[in-house]
């Protein structure tokens, strides 16, 4: 079992982080998300700055996957998160497992991801050619951690 | 003495990303929190809103914590990673 976590200005290759995850032999499943800077509904995205409480970010996100390791099973847990400027479609987090069999990798993920995005201390401001301002957090974002607490995460590992 | 840390939104309306805030045996985070307003009344409405989160150290923490010299608070705006 191995957890991986760095929190980074630099790029991150998906390609390097899926052979790294895939060499356990033990493992049948190797689930990946990757979250993307999006466009806004008015498709004036300049930039993308992320900030984050450099110590916390790291502690939260080393918890987390070792939750998800004890929760779902799974071998091996990579997460990247960027922090920094970001353009339109670059790469700003990176979540992968590697599991015995899919059903618990597709959790682990899952459940990686509804927590950091509610937990974990990052900020994103959204830079426009006119404005610039704090992104708020989604009630959304909320009750998909909160759905793993309350017992109906079977919706998805099933 | 407590370094108390503040983030994003939170950072930019107070004006400060850090600041050191004597503390007394058995402090709560409310009471560095009510010391810190003493010293910027302006800041009462900010650190007092609902939704602002505490950490003690890199942890989430409740306000009724207590904080010995030497600890870390931050308060911050709900996160948005991801």
């Amino acid at each position: 079992m191995s957890i991986n976590v760095r929190v980074q200005n630099a790029d991150f290759c998906q390609a390097e982080e899926y052979l790294k995850l895939s060499n356990a032999s033990n493992c049948g499943a190797v689930i990946t998300f990757t979250g993307l800077v999006r466009e806004l509904v008015d498709g004036d995205l300049q930039m993308l700055h992320l900030e984050h409480y450099a110590g916390m970010t790291e502690q939260v996100l080393e918890q987390l996957a070792q939750q998800a390791q004890q929760r779902f099973g799974v071998e091996q847990i990579t997460i990247i998160h960027r922090v920094g400027s970001l353009k339109l479609n670059e790469q700003i987090v990176f979540v992968g497992v590697a599991a015995g069999h899919r059903k618990a990798g597709f959790a682990a993920c899952m459940f990686v991801m509804d927590y950091l995005k509610t937990q974990a201390p990052f900020w994103k401001r959204e830079v426009t050619s006119t404005d610039s301002y704090w992104v708020a957090a989604k009630e959304s974002d909320r009750t998909a951690a909160t759905r793993w607490t309350e017992g109906t995460e079977n919706r998805v590992a099933s | 003495m407590v370094k108390v840390k503040f983030f994003a939104a939170l950072r930019e309306r107070l004006n400060c990303a850090e600041i050191d805030v004597e503390s007394q045996h058995n402090d709560t985070v409310v009471q560095i929190r009510e010391r810190l307003v003493a010293q910027y009344p302006a800041w009462q409405h900010e650190l007092l809103a609902n939704d602002v989160l505490c950490a003690k150290n890199f942890t989430f923490t409740d306000v009724t914590a207590t904080v010995q010299s030497g600890d870390e608070l931050a308060f911050f705006p709900p996160v948005t990673g991801g």
